[in-house]
């Protein structure tokens, strides 16, 4: 990465900016929801995606994270609105309160990684993600199943009357995404992340590099928890309501599925991954409709649809392009050839033992 | 180097084509506009032939028995629109899956409102699925009509006034079961069963605004993911129950039963609207069903549909033979069938020229022929729906009526009896 090359690469970012706030302007309003939720659960992809691809860790608790960021949204935006409608600044502050929630939870979390490793760890965050939802119902202020109604600003005046609703959230959704990717990049790319990329490749070796194996790991739960939060909060944002049921432990799996599906370690491949959880429920019932089947057969299969094509998916991926559609993509700018290469297995950065042969430069510049 | 530049560019070509297809499939005529406003300026929905309204279901999940109920509407309102339609207009019934999971529930709504543009949500099921769309659905000023569950946050006209409820809620059920054992079984000890969520403050609330707030000598919850209800029905005996008030689900309803015979705990069951399923209660206790469910009381708000005689439950045969693949009327689908014969109801009283203040008035507005046994309890004030409730006695193998229609109120006012009998359907079967 050329010092040089950083100016460049801020206006490209910034005109690509600019033309995703267009695009988002011309479409209908649904497709502006859709992109938000997208984009919401991209933070959480995104910041899982660090953590389990570059720091080595499997967390299958970043569904409860989620769900911490939403209610603390929830709660701290109707608190601030009180009786009338919420000044437009309450927005970000209680998006920051989300965060703050959410990494508080990440320490915790980080402080029992410190001490377990593995499949433990893997335990561990699974309990914490069925935990979480099941505490909404022990205490009223949660309003338990029924969950919460978010009072929340209309879009700002200065956009006009006829400005859509959606537009606007998609834009904030948006604006939150670009925030966690720059940030991760920034981490990734910088000393936490080669810190992070030594434990995980031999642990034993970076503590005797005088690396200190507990405090990288707390500030990589930390972080990861910190998007999530964010990810929850916007999502609570776009939904305009938060209930336990929205963050069960299949969230936390389809986070999981999204980050392998997508590039383990990347975050282009993150990007790929929550466009398919946005778009594979709706791309499914859509099919379902069209095939114009019967009633009773349509109603089996509407629902079900999604689950066996994720299913198959993931089984595909795994199977044929471990590293996940961004390594395939990757490959595709080689020829043909590299494709196929990539059925076989040799995917940078998806098994710490195998890849101990690829080129570190590889290694390295995962995106 | 190169290798590395090229596969970049062709990832983003790949970001933008895939952006650029997406701004051009999705962008409909609410894309060319711009701004993302009403695609038509004319009320949304409706066309000069056809009324397009939707709701959220569970097609599929823990739920999805009730996924009868969409397919019963779906069925009443192909049965109009072969008679001609609502003043020429045909209903176009749009029931998305949303596997009575929360969250689901907003995409599927917004998919419904922002891209099908319906004119109304009607009969969406499910209280934690409506309630998370409630805030969306009021500022959009959609209204949300018939809503298939029976909680009392439906029922706030100052909060909510885009919102109505259709079957009684739990408070006024809790309410007439409380009447029945006040006035037949003074000086019993009562006991309440109910589910662990926010039905069961619900239905205390009735019971105790009738027996007052020392009136029950136990008060148990159970989970509905826990089939162990032994420790509930050990309490009960400890408190010596005489009378079980029980809000639980039909197949909770069964095992509570169960559990409390094997352990010689002999009460008199009565069952809330929610729970008295005869075809779930007597299939799930089997041979025991018989002797163990004769002379328990049930509430109700519609015809039984073993009644085959009462000219509602012929109405709902006869569509059901034609337009539901002759599937049986059971309690589940009935709840569809009267939906679809209300939201019709609805739509003949708002008029020709059909906009969505004037749905609401025509809600609003009295003047209902009610497909249940009491009166429809629809006002400027009351958004709650079906407000008649009358008990059944398991005789001889099934639930017998008895005694008179009873209504009331959520707040403290009393339980009265209705005078007026119940009005039979048009003999064509469609209001007018």
């Amino acid at each position: 990465m050329k010092r040089g090359g950083t100016a460049a690469r801020l206006v490209l970012a910034g005109l690509g900016a600019v033309a995703l706030a267009w695009v988002t302007t011309r479409l209908a309003p649904f497709a502006d929801y859709q992109i938000g939720t997208g984009a919401a659960y991209l933070c959480a992809v995104a910041g899982l995606t660090v953590l389990t691809g570059i720091g080595g860790q499997l967390s299958l608790g970043q569904g409860g994270l989620m769900a911490i960021g939403a209610y603390a949204f929830a709660m701290t935006e109707n608190a601030l609105a009180g009786e009338g409608t919420a000044a437009q600044w309450t927005l970000p502050a209680s998006l920051g309160v989300a965060v703050a929630a959410a990494a508080a939870a990440g320490g915790v979390m980080g402080l029992a990684a410190i001490r377990v490793r593995g499949a433990y760890l893997a335990g561990f965050t699974l309990a914490f993600a069925l935990a979480v939802p099941a505490a909404t119902s022990l205490f009223a202020v949660f309003d338990g199943d029924q969950g919460l109604q978010v009072a929340l600003p209309g879009a700002p005046a200065f956009l006009g009357a006829a400005f859509s609703y959606q537009a606007w959230q998609a834009w904030i959704a948006l604006a939150c995404a670009a925030i966690v990717l720059v940030v991760l990049a920034w981490v990734a790319g910088g000393r936490l992340g080669r810190t992070l990329r030594a434990i995980r490749d031999n642990e034993a070796a970076a503590q005797l590099c005088g690396i200190s194996v507990a405090r990288a790991q707390t500030a990589a739960f930390v972080l990861t928890a910190a998007c999530a939060g964010l990810g929850g909060g916007v999502l609570a944002m776009l939904a305009q309501s938060v209930t336990p049921g929205a963050f069960t432990l299949t969230l936390s799996f389809n986070l999981v599925l999204a980050v392998i599906v997508g590039g383990l370690g990347s975050l282009a491949g993150a990007v790929w991954g929550s466009t398919l959880l946005v778009l594979l429920p709706y791309a499914a019932s859509t099919l379902s409709g069209q095939l114009g089947l019967s009633g009773a057969a349509a109603q089996k299969l509407s629902g079900n649809v999604p689950l066996a094509v994720s299913g198959l998916l993931l089984i595909g991926i795994v199977m044929a392009a471990p590293g996940g559609l961004q390594d395939l993509l990757r490959r595709a700018g080689r020829g043909p050839r590299a494709v196929v290469r990539a059925g076989r297995g040799r995917a940078a950065g998806a098994d710490p033992a195998t890849s101990k042969t690829e080129p570190p430069a590889e290694v390295a510049s995962d995106r | 180097m190169f290798r590395r530049t090229r596969s970049r560019y062709l990832a983003g070509l790949a970001a933008l084509a895939l952006v650029a297809a997406a701004a051009g499939c999705a962008s409909g005529p609410a894309g060319s506009t711009g701004s993302g406003g009403s695609a038509a300026a004319s009320t949304p929905g409706v066309t000069s032939d056809e009324i397009v309204v939707g709701a959220n279901v569970p097609l599929s999940g823990p739920a999805a028995a009730y996924s009868a109920i969409p397919a019963a509407t779906k069925a009443y309102f192909a049965y109009v629109n072969a008679h001609g339609g609502v003043y020429g207009r045909k209903i176009v019934y749009k029931a998305l899956d949303d596997g009575y999971d929360p969250a689901k529930t907003p995409s599927v709504t917004r998919q419904l409102v922002l891209q099908d543009h319906v004119f109304a949500i009607v009969g969406g099921i499910g209280t934690p699925t409506d309630a998370s769309v409630l805030k969306f659905l009021t500022s959009n000023k959609v209204p949300d009509l018939f809503v298939g569950a029976g909680s009392s946050v439906f029922n706030q006209p100052s909060t909510y006034p885009y919102t109505f409820g259709s079957i009684p809620d739990y408070v006024i059920d809790g309410k007439v079961t409380a009447q029945y054992v006040k006035t037949t079984l003074p000086g019993k000890k009562v006991c309440l069963l109910t589910q662990d969520d926010d039905s069961g403050p619900s239905y205390l609330q009735g019971v105790q605004d009738i027996l007052g707030p020392s009136g029950l000598a136990s008060h148990e919850d159970y989970e509905p993911t826990n089939t162990n209800i032994a420790p509930q029905i050990g309490a009960f005996k400890g408190a010596g129950c005489q009378v079980i008030i029980s809000n639980a689900i039909s197949p909770f309803n069964a095992l509570a039963i169960g559990t409390a015979a094997a352990a010689g705990l002999h009460a008199q069951w009565v069952l809330s609207t929610v729970g008295d399923d005869y075809s779930v209660l007597s299939t799930l206790l089997k041979q025991a069903a018989g002797p163990l469910l004769a002379g328990v009381v049930c509430d109700n708000f519609a015809p039984l549909t073993g009644d085959t005689s009462n000219p509602w439950i012929a109405l709902w045969t006869k569509v059901a033979a034609q337009y539901n693949d002759n599937a049986p009327v059971t309690d589940v689908s009935e709840i569809g069938y009267m939906i679809g014969y209300m939201f019709t109801e609805a739509l003949f009283k708002a008029g020709k020229d059909l906009t969505r203040p004037g749905i609401i008035s025509a809600m609003q507005g009295g003047g209902w022929t009610s497909p249940g046994l009491g009166p429809l309890r629809f006002s400027a004030t009351d958004h709650a729906g079906l407000g008649g409730l009358q008990l059944s006695r398991i005789e001889g193998g099934k639930p017998v009526l008895f005694g008179p229609v009873y209504t009331g109120d959520d707040g403290s006012g009393p339980v009265t009896p209705v005078t007026t009998p119940p009005p039979a359907p048009p003999a064509s079967g469609i209001p007018s």
